[in-house]
């Protein structure tokens, strides 16, 4: 037990170190990407157009003309003190408006991954239920299906759908304009209840349903095949084979035996989605006009905001890797049979 | 019985998927051929028809903001979905595959750090790191093609340089390296034949992704050229007239990308099944 233990922690130790290794990787290649790629960087904001007065203002300004391995290094010991620059078209800190806009965008992403999580696992029971039947059948090819919509065009579907032509659901926004947000801790749903506040409670569970429910159904696929697949194995190992009998019934083996041993490589996928979810995630916050950080990003690139796209990519990047890293170690930990 | 009725769904949903496939083929062809024999007139169509004229005889999927005929746009943009498609999975396959077989033969630090690196752009999302190159780059389907490469390559590299290290250490390698079989004969004779045969899979599955990811650069505003008719671009028009209910713009060139997806997705969901029960047997 305790040399497991030790294993474990070695094995979270080496994983720990290669967060700052991988973030290191991360930035340089946005570096080299932005900077040593062909493609003035000059020429992506101003367009080529622009008048030489102006460019080599803005070539001073983004510290363009110093030689580039002090630009590399100045760029990294800015991202070390989480200083990404200021935006290009606001002047506002990056690093503010990143801040400003992620608890949108994780509320979304919380509420998105509860609601593929109770599409996906009923599906995918009743698929296995019925496997080799029609119903199966149906059940995996809905699994596709979802995976093959297009993430923007299910939500502006859902929106023609529910906001148009029903007119039960508002088109888009958080909130509505006129009323006073509670704000504490920038999570809406969070705050109304902290703040004891029903009416703002609800309208903003009425603007976070239909994106959270549409993208958790589009996500939900995954939820449904990684049930299958895992249950599905499970369910034929010797071991269920010798509970069956011993006269053990059918429900209790289920619950007791081959559910939990199912669930881990779940808990694994469900960790990996999230960085499809962020995908998915940055396009629905488009189309719903959802004020997170992929619309503050869609805003960016529309103006040519360069510093913004930069900031916002190598933010997001590194908080994806760092909890894809943290999902890994969780997983260590729960399932002793790991081998790492 | 129960497994037999199992493969043949199977292999519906693979034929199914080919026969979309093909169908998305044809029409590029066809697309093509009219276009160069200069069958619709465009430009000249164009200004005479109505803006956001809803489905009618005349125009079988209505027309969009400018007065062009989305059934036409929406056909048009599959001779340029398939095109960049088909560019980036070869990029992104002639990077990988190479590298991943050296890195996997030889090992060492080079192996090492190479794994480092592409581990971790790997685990950036596709569309944040697909954004950021096609933003330098600017518009352009080639452009586009490398902004889908670089995404997609470090997964050639994992799958093949595993595969190598799986297939290094099979007899037969190793009897030839004491045969004393010079090290490209080994790779392209021994080595590249068996570590390819999972390829297929990857290189469906990426496809599906990559017109996906497309058509969200598009929308995003980024990738090809405003006049080239791509469904992401159309589809971002069709947002700002979502609220006034014009659906039309909006469903069209969204169908389209759903089912070139979908089919190409059946045929690597099929594949990667028959892969997996020939390993388990």
């Amino acid at each position: 037990m305790s040399r497991n233990l030790n294993k474990i922690l070695n094995y979270s130790l080496l994983k720990i170190c290669l967060i700052p290794i991988m973030l290191w990787i991360i930035s340089s290649l946005v570096f080299i990407l932005l900077r040593v790629a062909p493609g003035d960087p000059v020429d992506a904001i101003l367009g080529s157009g622009a008048d030489d007065v102006s460019r080599e203002f803005l070539r001073n300004k983004l510290g363009l003309n110093e030689p580039l391995i002090n630009q590399y290094f100045s760029y990294i010991k800015n991202i070390l003190h989480l200083d990404f620059g200021q935006s290009l078209s606001t002047q506002e800190p990056v690093l503010n408006i990143i801040l400003k806009s992620l608890p949108a965008s994780l509320e979304l992403g919380f509420f998105s991954i509860l609601s593929a999580a109770l599409i996906g696992f009923p599906l995918g029971l009743i698929g296995l239920k019925n496997r080799g039947k029609k119903t199966d059948y149906i059940a995996r090819i809905l699994g596709i299906a979802t995976y093959a919509i297009p993430p923007f065009w299910g939500a502006m579907l859902a929106q023609l759908l529910f906001s148009v032509f029903f007119n039960i659901s508002p088109i888009g926004g958080r909130f509505p304009i006129f009323q006073q947000q509670p704000q504490i801790t920038g999570f809406l749903v969070l705050d109304s209840i902290l703040s004891n506040n029903i009416i703002a409670l609800k309208d903003s569970l009425y603007h976070l349903a239909l994106p959270s429910i549409t993208l958790g159904f589009l996500l939900s696929g995954i939820f449904t095949r990684s049930l299958r697949v895992n249950l599905g194995k499970t369910l034929k190992s010797d071991y269920v084979d010798a509970a069956l009998c011993r006269g053990i019934s059918r429900g209790k083996i289920f619950l007791n035996h081959a559910l939990p041993n199912a669930l881990l490589p779940i808990v694994t996928i469900s960790g990996l989605t999230m960085a499809s979810l962020a995908g998915g995630a940055l396009l629905f916050e488009v189309t719903f006009s959802w004020p997170g950080i992929a619309l503050r990003l869609h805003e960016a690139i529309s103006q040519r905001d360069y510093t913004l796209v930069q900031g916002i990519v190598i933010f997001t990047s590194m908080l994806i890797v760092s909890l894809n890293l943290l999902v890994d170690i969780l997983i260590a930990y729960l399932d002793p049979r790991i081998e790492y | 019985m129960d497994i037999n009725s199992f493969n043949r769904v199977g292999t519906n949903i693979r034929k199914a998927g080919f026969l979309i496939v093909l169908f998305y083929l044809l029409v590029v062809l066809i697309m093509k051929f009219l276009e160069a024999n200069n069958f619709f007139g465009y430009s000249f169509s164009m200004l005479s028809n109505d803006i956001f004229a809803p489905p009618s005889l005349n125009h079988f999927c209505g027309t969009d903001r400018l007065g062009r005929d989305v059934c036409l746009r929406t056909l048009q943009g599959s001779s340029l979905a398939i095109e960049v498609v088909f560019l980036a999975i070869l990029f992104s396959l002639s990077l990988g595959l190479p590298l991943g077989l050296l890195s996997g033969y030889f090992g060492g630090f080079f192996d090492k750090c190479l794994s480092l690196i592409m581990d971790t752009i790997f685990s950036i999302p596709v569309i944040l790191l697909s954004v950021v190159v096609a933003f330098v780059l600017g518009k352009g389907i080639l452009n586009a093609a490398l902004a889908l490469c670089i995404v997609y390559s470090p997964q050639y590299f994992r799958l093949i340089r595993n595969q190598t290290i799986l297939v290094k250490s099979e007899t037969y390698v190793e009897a030839a390296q004491v045969a004393g079989a010079d090290v490209k004969k080994i790779i392209f004779k021994y080595i590249l034949p068996n570590v390819i045969t999972p390829l297929p899979i990857l290189l469906t599955l990426n496809a599906a992704d990559a017109v996906l990811v497309l058509g969200s650069l598009g929308f995003l505003g980024l990738g090809v050229p405003a006049d080239v008719p791509e469904w992401g671009s159309d589809l971002n028009l069709a947002l700002a007239a979502l609220p006034t209910g014009i659906w039309w713009t909006a469903l069209f060139p969204g169908l389209a990308m759903f089912f070139l997806v979908l089919g190409l997705s059946f045929i690597g969901e099929d594949l990667e099944e028959i892969f997996d029960n020939q390993n388990s047997e």
